[in-house]
């Protein structure tokens, strides 16, 4: 090791020394949050109104952050009424940007905890937490000649943030977009651009005026559909349309699809228990706790005061809905969530199928 | 204090079992009550007390660099107690609680977070949230009555080492800290065998324990003080600096210990306060696990300053109903609490931190001298219970 890294170690070691017993980033996040080298986080720089439901938020993301491939989503952390809650949103920014920041639009799905607060509380200087981009509905390395993308709602952001990174190489472009009217097109006026300077061909469907589009009518509007490399994303039931009428072409190769809404889950009484890392799978019925349920199906499960009281018991859950039995709240915990919502298993009961990383 | 069960006169005779479970319910509703608007306003809270906890530091830390003014030092030695008292109590304490970990952030996480004391996190969560607060009062079972070095009820056995107790509590004060470590390992119990001694889970967190403590002085009494240095090289007197600000680190430590052991006293030891018998919580309802919160703990009454500097443990009757709520919450659910105790005829212990801290004291020059009178038989029927469920043979 050169003498000058050991110089710089053995400095480190001094300045963590001067903070213990936390890190000396902790003290930088008090002056200069994005500075963190452990925790990623982004600042809201602008917010641009889309539609009435959507809205675009440009981040300027902190240290170590990674450039994403025209496509890819990131997880947000948003604190909504003091909860950190995590949801995934397609970047719809070019890559490469010079100024290092990117964007992502949300819309406002129904009852929407996350997508709706940011719609009404997003602004300048708010700092939210992420995760470096993901997700292989990306274009290749060499765009294709054809393409066509089928969107529906705002399952056209992963694929603006495609166009605006590789238009000038796809000579051959054709956009199918569903939205429920003219005026609910996230993006309209540039997609009327593009379609208007012949840089792209815009098949605009208005669901409430003509109804869903059915993959059988795809055929008529783009005639040469099975000769392009295709790009889906919108909601579960009209990809698996589209899989099944591009598979029974003998075309599925052709075809990539991104799902962009997440399993919903619906609270009942008990549920199955896995903890995956062991493989020990516990039925738990409403009223018994997971800590006893675990208990009983063999898993080795920590535990203290057994009353709520002392956190010992603490597991992270990857997926599922518990009911607290003192009060009978309710803890949902998606996969987005990414496995850091810990769960007082003690006074928690299942109340749907719940994975746990334990 | 006697234990409730030994009683002459038995302060919870006119509640039925009924009662005792009513209670259980409208504290329940209380707490529901904060669940419903916990949020926001918390997360806000917490994120700027430690945000002025670290200021306070940094700009305490900063003055000290110039320990050989002495302005400079008197504001820097009272701004890092301030910072440390902030620290341990209003931030660590109530954070280690789980009082923030609906926050999903891990930087505020009761499993992840670490605090100025010679005690790690974890264990000190074991000995504090998982049994002091489980088995509250409970003689032989909660280890905080005396810390196991001392005698602060007529129940525990006298043995004429106790006469020593005033000026054991006196040299546990000034080390608090350490003390907590000692209590955390259960040091007394773990050394005295071969056996226990070797136990590799005793031996672990020895090691932890003797690694926390090297961090925590070579910090205060090492390198903040030789930061120090370089000025007072420019001063002619680079030595007086390192022992100038080691100290100040010495005195701001020895103020936050002395503190917080005040406070702490004033939790359970004051006059009013309840204790019980090991037996009496055997099938324990959560009705009566309440009521014996409500009767084992005393509050402080103060400014809202004061109650900040305790960490809202000048609010220990809520604390100790409530534990996992934010302690920010608790002056305002206290009233509600106050009448609930009102409404059952209960008494609610509260008083000056000075009343109070004489009070404890009191009882530790008191219970240093063996018991004047034989305790009463224990009364099997306190708190109400079916003789079927008293242990047999006891």
């Amino acid at each position: 090791m050169p003498v000058t890294q050991k110089l710089r170690n053995g400095a480190w070691r001094v300045v963590e020394l001067i903070t213990t017993p936390v890190v000396p980033a902790d003290y930088l996040d008090v002056i200069a949050p994005l500075r963190n080298p452990t925790v990623l986080r982004a600042r809201i720089e602008a917010v641009h109104r889309e539609t009435a439901n959507a809205v675009t938020l440009e981040l300027r993301p902190g240290r170590n952050w990674e450039q994403h491939r025209p496509g890819q989503y990131i997880r947000l952390g948003v604190d909504v009424n003091g909860t950190r809650l995590w949801r995934a949103y397609s970047v719809s920014s070019a890559a490469g940007r010079k100024d290092g920041r990117f964007t992502v639009t949300v819309n406002a799905v129904q009852d929407g905890v996350v997508s709706g607060h940011l719609l009404r509380h997003a602004k300048r200087g708010m700092i939210v937490n992420l995760d470096l981009p993901t997700g292989d509905f990306v274009l290749p390395s060499t765009p294709p000649a054809k393409a066509l993308f089928v969107t529906a709602g705002s399952g056209i952001t992963p694929v603006m943030g495609m166009l605006r990174s590789a238009l000038h190489q796809m000579p051959d472009v054709v956009v199918v977009h569903s939205a429920r009217t003219a005026d609910d097109v996230v993006f309209g006026a540039e997609l009327r651009a593009l379609a208007s300077s012949g840089r792209i061909r815009l098949i605009e469907r208005h669901t409430r005026a003509d109804g869903r589009l059915k993959p059988a009518e795809l055929a008529s509007l783009v005639p040469d559909l099975f000769e392009r490399d295709t790009w889906a994303c919108g909601p579960g039931e009209m990809l698996d349309d589209l899989g099944s009428h591009w598979t029974d072409a003998g075309a599925a190769d052709r075809l990539h699809v991104e799902r962009f809404r997440p399993t919903v889950l619906v609270a009942g009484d008990g549920g199955t228990v896995a903890f995956e890392r062991t493989g020990t799978v516990a039925d738990a019925p409403a009223g018994t706790s997971i800590l006893e349920a675990g208990e009983a199906a063999g898993q080795l499960m920590k535990s203290g005061c057994r009353m709520g009281i002392c956190f010992k018991c603490v597991l992270p859950m990857r997926e599922g809905i518990v009911r607290d039995l003192r009060d009978g709240t309710l803890t949902t915990v998606t996969e987005v969530d990414g496995a850091n919502v810990l769960i007082q298993t003690c006074i928690s009961a299942a109340a749907g199928p719940c994975r746990f990383d334990a | 204090m006697t234990t409730l069960q030994r009683k002459e006169v038995n302060p919870i005779a006119h509640l039925s079992p009924e009662d005792i479970e009513q209670i259980g319910r409208e504290l329940d509703a209380i707490r529901d009550e904060v669940l419903a608007v916990r949020g926001e306003k918390d997360a806000n809270y917490i994120r700027r007390m430690i945000a002025v906890q670290r200021r306070i530091e940094l700009g305490s830390r900063a003055l000290l660099l110039f320990s050989l003014f002495p302005p400079a030092w008197i504001l820097g030695t009272a701004g890092l107690s301030i910072s440390k008292i902030l620290e341990n109590m209003e931030i660590g304490h109530n954070i280690l609680h789980g009082q923030y970990d609906f926050m999903r952030d891990p930087k505020i996480h009761s499993t992840t977070w670490e605090w100025d004391s010679a005690s790690p996190a974890e264990q000190w969560k074991h000995s504090h949230n998982e049994l002091h607060h489980k088995y509250t009062n409970v003689v032989g079972r909660d280890n905080d009555l005396g810390y196991g070095i001392m005698r602060v009820d007529e129940q525990q056995k006298w043995v004429p080492a106790h006469l020593g107790q005033p000026l054991y509590n006196f040299i546990n004060a000034c080390f608090f800290e350490y003390g907590i470590a000692a209590y955390d390992l259960e040091l007394g119990r773990n050394l005295k065998t071969k056996k226990r001694r070797s136990n590799p889970a005793f031996r672990e967190n020895l090691r932890a324990v003797g690694r926390k403590i090297r961090r925590q002085v070579l910090k205060d009494y090492v390198v903040h003080p030789a930061l120090a240095i370089p000025v007072g090289f420019l001063m002619g007197n680079p030595f007086g600096a390192f022992l100038g600000t080691l100290a100040a680190n010495a005195v701001a430590s020895l103020v936050r210990n002395l503190w917080s052991h005040s406070v702490i006293m004033c939790g359970h030891f004051p006059n009013g306060v309840e204790t019980f018998e090991r037996t009496s919580i055997t099938g324990e309802t959560r009705g009566e696990w309440y009521l014996r919160q409500m009767l084992g703990s005393a509050n402080i009454s103060g400014s809202k300053l004061m109650h900040i500097m305790t960490g809202n443990l000048s609010h220990q009757i809520e604390h100790h109903l409530f534990p996992d709520l934010p302690a920010s919450r608790y002056a305002e659910i206290a009233p509600k609490v106050r009448a609930l105790f009102e409404k059952y005829e209960l008494n609610y212990v509260t008083g000056p931190m000075v009343v109070q801290v004489a009070s404890a004291w009191a009882k530790v020059f008191r219970l240093a001298l063996p018991n004047r009178k034989a305790a009463k038989e224990i009364d099997y029927s306190i708190p109400p219970r079916h003789p079927a469920e008293q242990p047999a043979g006891v």
